[in-house]
């Protein structure tokens, strides 16, 4: 009995086993549960973290024309090797808030217009040289100015003036931004010697591994940083190959080849992680499908047809069968739990007699063009045969065009009044919002020009009374969901895999797959 | 003698002028691509400015038929100038990548050419009998079945469940000759198994097709056995079609090999070529284009000129 529990407890701490389950299943094996909750903590302990070893990765995304370049990162491959050599001044944290990388700590002032980053003392980067605030300075101003090609200028064109101020670093902004730090911890905003004016793509920077092979688009080898100044990183040696075919992805984890590998298909994933030897990871994040429709094109300019169509979408119909379960049902607005202050709006059901009336109300007649590819996203032409189906049934004619993959980005989205795309979210809801809502976007892909919108958007952005906040996001949020072009059915989880040759995945971890890119570097190789 | 010297030079100088014309072929296609160069590559954000500047820099003013003489003539020289992308020299990095490519067609050359011109030899030997029909039932069978596909099955069968073989062919310099071997051994399989059928084929027929000459009875009648007659007789008559057909699959091999690559994750230049297409990078498109096409007519060249020097009437024209 009691090898029974250190079973169960085993399972428990590799996370094949939820903690409440373990305590249910060891107290009918007749434990008491504070001998059982022990048991947890020794089995948890002998199973820590180990240093030493390769840990192999597979991952999707990665081209040949890909740059090293942090201001250039694009996929998911350019992420995870940018976060090996490189870190931000912050980083998001397991539960969604920050923590410190090279900025130690920081702080606003009390109109959230001029922040101040403390920087960690006496870390280096890895050619030996001290971090100073002058190199963060430099690092902002490469990805600021018209002319940089990087992808954070979006994040720094509200940044008024950056300048060093012993060993912190102020930030002085147009106008007040409450969630700053958060922006802060863009992916492309690595803190690079000299701002890496001189030589952008030389990884050169603070993080726990040096880069040790590259060969863009195919395989990047790193080796532990001996003088990182945290404790992060446990195997000695990383690898990742780009596996860009789904297939040869999953045979590879299969094979033993790679210890974990990221986008697994949502249509094979069950069966994937059915393997003994194989462990699924899905992780809820604020990525989501969409349908968008222009706010100022006819016939979408009729709120009443926008809500017609809102109406006529079974959104679980779409998570059980697009997503195969993984995911979880959208509310026409762009924000779900994963978002700091989210509130949860009254779910938005599929009602065809609702769709009916706002369709008659609205005078449309005649058919409706939905454009899709497969590249727009997942299952994008399974999805828009379902919408044709289910808004059938209310009466309205969905008509479904589908479009070659080749320039769906250049001359469908962004362009043709009601097509579908996705949205891979952003760490807190003003980017989101400001990203794509805001009349002004450069991203506005559903034309949506809301004044009240606008000015709350703004407001919020300087409030630092969080529960104020809160609640002004909420109403946005209703405002999209009742009066913008999106039409959000689904959220979809990221579904990674690892084998049981390492261990240390964490659940739920905020941010994006792979444990926000950081698994590599926090799982280790067993014992 | 000098005869046949002359008739190499002029199927060399064929496939020189060839050559030059689907150059002009490769430029023109990319020219007539829809879209600006520099509006693909600067992308939504580009300003009026940064387009001109852009513009200017690719020398996109000067007059097409201006540019096409200036990439030609740095091509001939070795120098196909610099990616758009990476800025990278594409001669070096295309170096690097029709390397692995040539190392990939190599060793399923290696394994494939002299196995299928045996199965074919073989298939003569016991023409009608079980041996031909289960050769030829089985080749053609791999040849039907998409590539993908066979790689997808050996992948499932050899790496994941017996595990004799990595599913991602991946080398790098650190890798000995062995490694490398064991690396590429189930994409080699497969490209093996596409080409197979369609050399052993041409190999039956070719032979089938000789064996009904005069001189090969005669070579029976003096008493030789079959696999002599075949070996003595009709192979050296029969080797201008096979060795075409050969020259057409070893083509293949170096060109078309994309799929399996993008399957076996194997670094070439087909992931390569795909990679910079979807980006529009038209120098590192039409670097690719101008090697695909020199392998292809360099190799039929050879088996031209092979064909010429293994027949005598070819050989001796009247």
């Amino acid at each position: 009995m009691k090898d029974q529990l250190h079973f169960l407890a085993r399972h428990a701490v590799a996370g094949k086993l939820s903690r409440r389950d373990f305590m249910a299943k060891a107290a009918a094996l007749g434990f008491t549960a504070a001998a059982a909750g022990t048991l947890l903590t020794t089995e948890a302990r002998a199973a820590g973290p180990q240093k030493g070893g390769t840990i192999k990765i597979g991952a999707q995304g990665g081209s040949t024309t890909d740059s090293l370049d942090p201001a250039l990162v694009t996929n998911q491959v350019g992420q995870l090797v940018t976060r090996m050599w490189g870190e931000p001044l912050v980083e998001l944290s397991d539960d969604g808030g920050l923590e410190g990388k090279v900025a130690e700590s920081y702080e606003a002032s009390a109109d959230a217009k001029t922040w101040t980053f403390k920087l960690r003392s006496g870390i280096t980067f890895s050619n030996g040289k001290s971090v100073t605030a002058e190199d963060v300075v430099e690092t902002m101003d490469r990805h600021s100015g018209e002319d940089t090609k990087s992808g954070a200028l979006g994040i720094m064109r509200g940044i008024k003036n950056v300048r060093a101020d012993g060993d912190s670093v102020v930030f002085e902004l147009d106008s007040p931004n409450a969630d700053l730090p958060y922006l802060l911890a863009d992916y492309h905003l690595i803190i690079q010697p000299g701002g890496g004016k001189d030589d952008p793509a030389a990884a050169i920077g603070t993080g726990p591994y040096v880069m040790k092979a590259v060969d863009m688009g195919v395989r990047f080898v790193a080796e532990k940083n001996p003088n990182y100044w945290g404790d992060l990183g446990n195997a000695e040696t990383l690898e990742l190959i780009v596996i860009n075919d789904n297939t040869a992805r999953v045979a590879a984890l299969q094979s033993g080849q790679v210890d974990m590998i990221d986008r697994v298909p949502p249509r094979t994933a069950k069966l994937v992680g059915r393997a003994p030897t194989i462990d699924l990871r899905t992780t809820s994040g604020p990525g989501h499908y969409v349908f968008i429709m222009h706010c100022n094109t006819a016939p979408f300019d009729n709120n009443d047809v926008r809500m017609a169509l809102k109406y006529g979408i079974n959104r679980q119909e779409m998570v059980d069968k697009v997503l195969n379960g993984f995911g979880s049902v959208g509310n026409d607005t762009p924000i779900n739990a994963s978002y700091p202050l989210f509130t949860q709006l009254e779910q938005r059901e599929y009602d065809p007699d609702k769709a009916m009336h706002h369709l008659k109300k609205s005078g449309h007649d005649g058919e409706i063009l939905l454009r899709t590819s497969d590249n727009s996203f997942p299952g994008a032409p399974d999805a828009s045969a379902l919408f044709q189906q289910s808004c059938a049934s209310a009466g309205i004619n969905l008509n479904v065009k589908r479009e070659p993959n080749d320039g769906y980005w250049s001359e469908v989205w962004n362009n043709k009044p009601f097509c579908t795309s996705y949205w891979g979210g952003r760490p807190v809801q003003d980017q989101m919002f400001t990203t794509a809502y805001l009349s002004s976007a450069d991203w506005n892909d559903t034309r949506f020009n809301n004044e009240q919108f606008d000015q709350m958007l703004v407001a919020a952005r300087g409030e630092l009374d969080q529960g104020k906040r809160k609640q002004m996001y909420a109403d946005m949020s209703t405002i999209l969901r009742d009066e913008g072009g999106l039409i959000c059915p689904m959220f979809n989880d990221f579904i990674d895999a690892t084998t049981d040759r390492i261990d240390g995945w964490v659940e739920g971890v905020a941010g994006y797959a792979l444990m926000n890119s950081y698994a590599p570097m926090r799982m280790w190789v067993k014992a | 003698m000098p005869q046949i010297l002359k008739l190499l030079a002029q199927r060399i100088a064929l496939g020189l002028i060839l050559l030059f014309l689907v150059s002009a072929l490769i430029f023109a296609g990319t020219v007539i691509l829809p879209g600006d160069v520099a509006q693909s590559i600067l992308g939504q954000s580009a300003t009026p400015e940064a387009l001109a500047n852009l513009r200017k820099d690719l020398g996109l003013n000067e007059p097409a038929l201006q540019r096409y003489f200036n990439w030609l003539g740095g091509a001939i020289t070795g120098d196909l100038g610099t990616s758009l992308t990476s800025g990278a020299d594409i001669t070096e990095s295309i170096g690097k990548r029709l390397s692995n490519t040539l190392f990939l067609a190599f060793w399923a050359a290696v394994v494939a050419v002299p196995l299928a011109i045996f199965l074919g030899l073989l298939a003569v030997r016991f023409k009608d009998r079980w041996p031909d029909k289960a050769i030829s039932a089985v080749t053609l069978a791999s040849i039907s079945i998409p590539e993908f596909l066979i790689g997808y099955v050996l992948m499932y069968l050899i790496a994941v469940k017996m595990r004799w073989f990595p599913s991602v062919a991946m080398i790098n310099d650190s890798m000995t000759l062995g490694e490398k071997l064991s690396s590429i051994a189930l994409p080699v399989a497969v490209l093996t198994l596409v080409v197979l059928a369609h050399m052993m084929r041409m190999t039956r027929a070719a032979i089938l097709n000789v064996m009904q000459s005069a001189y090969i009875e005669t070579a029976e009648l003096k008493g030789l056995n079959g696999f002599q007659v075949i070996y003595r007789h009709a192979f050296p008559n029969a080797i201008a079609p096979i060795v075409n057909v050969v020259m057409l699959n070893l083509a293949y091999l170096v060109v078309g090999v994309v799929v399996i690559e993008v399957v076996f994750v194997y670094p070439g230049m087909g992931q390569y070529l795909v990679d910079h297409v979807s980006k529009r990078d038209v120098p590192v498109v039409q670097a690719c284009g101008l090697i695909f096409a020199a392998v292809y007519i360099g190799l039929n060249m050879i088996a031209d000129l092979v064909a010429i020097l293994s027949n005598p009437r070819l050989r001796h024209p009247k």
